[in-house]
């Protein structure tokens, strides 16, 4: 699995659960909202880190295919 | 610079967009227009002339605008160009003097956007408080003899509104607030068709390489950055205002365009509150070096560059659409740490290095990346003053409200 972690930063609200259950990828910062290795999450984390997607409140988290940013 | 020049040779100075502009300030009627430039030649070629001249976006961004025409001519669908003049920079001015001295030049570059990607449908969007320009375009566009459905659109003021996603957001009546991409404009954007989102500015610059081509537009500027660019120069300057210089121009340069310096700089602000604070006068004016929409400010030695990075800090907080956590109480946190340090009520510099470090790159939009830039590169440069802000809970000098906000 070479998927990375992302976060809808709009539908995110800081519960913090994904630090809870996938703590070797996500931290909180100052304010409860998570910060995410942006890269690739390792297969032997890879359980991890769908229990994190499956279970956030907001449903924010999604696992995604690394692509390059489009315009802005 | 006489304006009745029958001049349809490519304009030869750096004033290129900005070649017809009259000292009057009236805006060049069409004919006028036509008798500076020349017709304009439309098709499918523009998509692969301004991929050679290597234009970037001239609203901050500095996205390959070649990149962006072949982006939205991949779609599916027929596409709709969107002007986006809103600038909610407040510091920023090019894009209004633009439509007000020059109008044809920014509608012949949507027009030649709109040939060349076979869409019927332009829309102008400009903020709802730019009532002159609004003025001057319905004029302008009234003038215009082609079969393209025009719509002059006011859309919402304010920092983030310029931003693709918050534009289109204020197009559709909904409040001007970025949303989480992909879906891109150029996917899915206004009534859900492929959209252009295109800067004015850069639309300018399109009209005159569909004219005169990619190899005229090299001409000037820098191989990795090529052409000119409009700056809007504000502080301790002589003659402030919108400038046409090429790119990589050394900042003293652009000073000793605009009169010189009025009283002796402490630090220069280079590319808006988007950019960041530099005590080199020397520094080249390129995207590289952030230049970003192109707003330059010389803030003088007699004003306070702690208290004048507060209140704009506070200002940015406060234009955050509040849609994302880390942007939301990030903002706030840095403005009420820079006014922590600059009342000299508490040494919050450890605690701003590390908010700085963890707000950047997390909104839906880079909001506040742009604004943590601002405050990071303040507090080195103001370092001195942050130091006998915190001594003393002041500097010396007050703040004179130099920077717009």
């Amino acid at each position: 699995m070479s998927d990375s972690l992302r976060v809808d930063p709009i539908a995110c609200e800081g519960h913090g659960l994904c630090a809870e259950l996938f703590p070797e990828w996500v931290s909180l910062d100052d304010w409860g909202y998570p910060i995410i290795d942006a890269r690739p999450v390792p297969a032997a984390l890879a359980q991890h880190a769908r229990r994190a997607v499956r279970d956030c409140p907001k449903l924010a988290l999604r696992l995604q295919e690394n692509v390059s940013s489009g315009p802005s | 610079m006489s304006t009745t020049a029958l001049r349809v040779s490519p304009p030869g100075g750096v004033a290129r967009v900005l070649a017809g502009v009259r000292d009057d300030g009236r805006p060049l009627s069409l004919s006028d227009h036509l008798d500076l430039y020349g017709p304009l030649e439309t098709g499918r070629a523009l998509i692969g002339l301004v991929d050679e001249s290597g234009l970037c976006g001239r609203g901050g961004g500095g996205f390959p605008a070649g990149q962006k025409l072949r982006a939205v001519a991949a779609q599916r669908g027929t596409p709709v160009v969107v002007v986006n003049a809103a600038e909610g920079e407040p510091g920023s001015g090019k894009d209004k003097a633009l439509l007000r001295s020059t109008p044809h030049l920014v509608l012949d570059g949507a027009a030649a956007a709109a040939a060349a990607l076979g869409a019927r449908q332009v829309i102008v969007a400009v903020g709802r408080d730019a009532r002159a320009e609004r003025a001057v375009l319905v004029e302008a566009l009234a003038e215009r003899r082609d079969r393209l459905r025009w719509r002059l659109a006011p859309v919402a003021e304010g920092f983030v509104a310029g931003e693709e996603t918050a534009l289109l957001a204020s197009l559709a009546g909904r409040p001007a607030k970025p949303a989480v991409k992909p879906p891109y404009p150029f996917e899915r954007g206004v009534d859900g068709a492929p959209t252009l989102v295109q800067n004015a500015e850069t639309l300018a610059h399109m009209a005159l390489i569909a004219r005169y081509g990619p190899h005229w537009f090299r001409s000037l500027g820098s191989t990795r950055e090529p052409g000119t660019t409009l700056v809007t120069l504000s502080g301790a300057v002589a003659r402030p205002g919108v400038y046409e210089i090429e790119l990589g121009t050394p900042l003293s340069h652009l000073v000793a365009q605009a009169g010189g310096p009025t009283e002796p700089s402490r630090a220069f602000l280079v590319g808006g509150y988007f950019g960041g604070w530099t005590t080199d006068e020397h520094i080249r004016l390129t995207r590289a070096n952030g230049l970003g929409p192109g707003v330059v400010v010389a803030m003088p030695a007699s004003t306070c560059g702690v208290r004048e990075t507060a209140r704009v800090a506070r200002y940015l907080a406060g234009e955050s659409v509040g849609q994302c956590g880390p942007c939301t109480f990030g903002l706030d946190a840095l403005a009420g740490g820079l006014e922590r340090v600059a009342g000299g009520r508490a040494d919050d510099r450890g605690r701003l290095e590390r908010w700085t470090g963890q707000i950047s790159g997390r909104g839906a939009c880079r909001h506040p990346d742009g604004a943590t830039r601002f405050v990071q590169t303040a507090l080195d440069v103001f370092r001195d003053e942050v130091g006998l802000h915190l001594r003393r809970g002041r500097c010396g000098a007050t703040d004179r409200g130099v920077l717009a906000a």
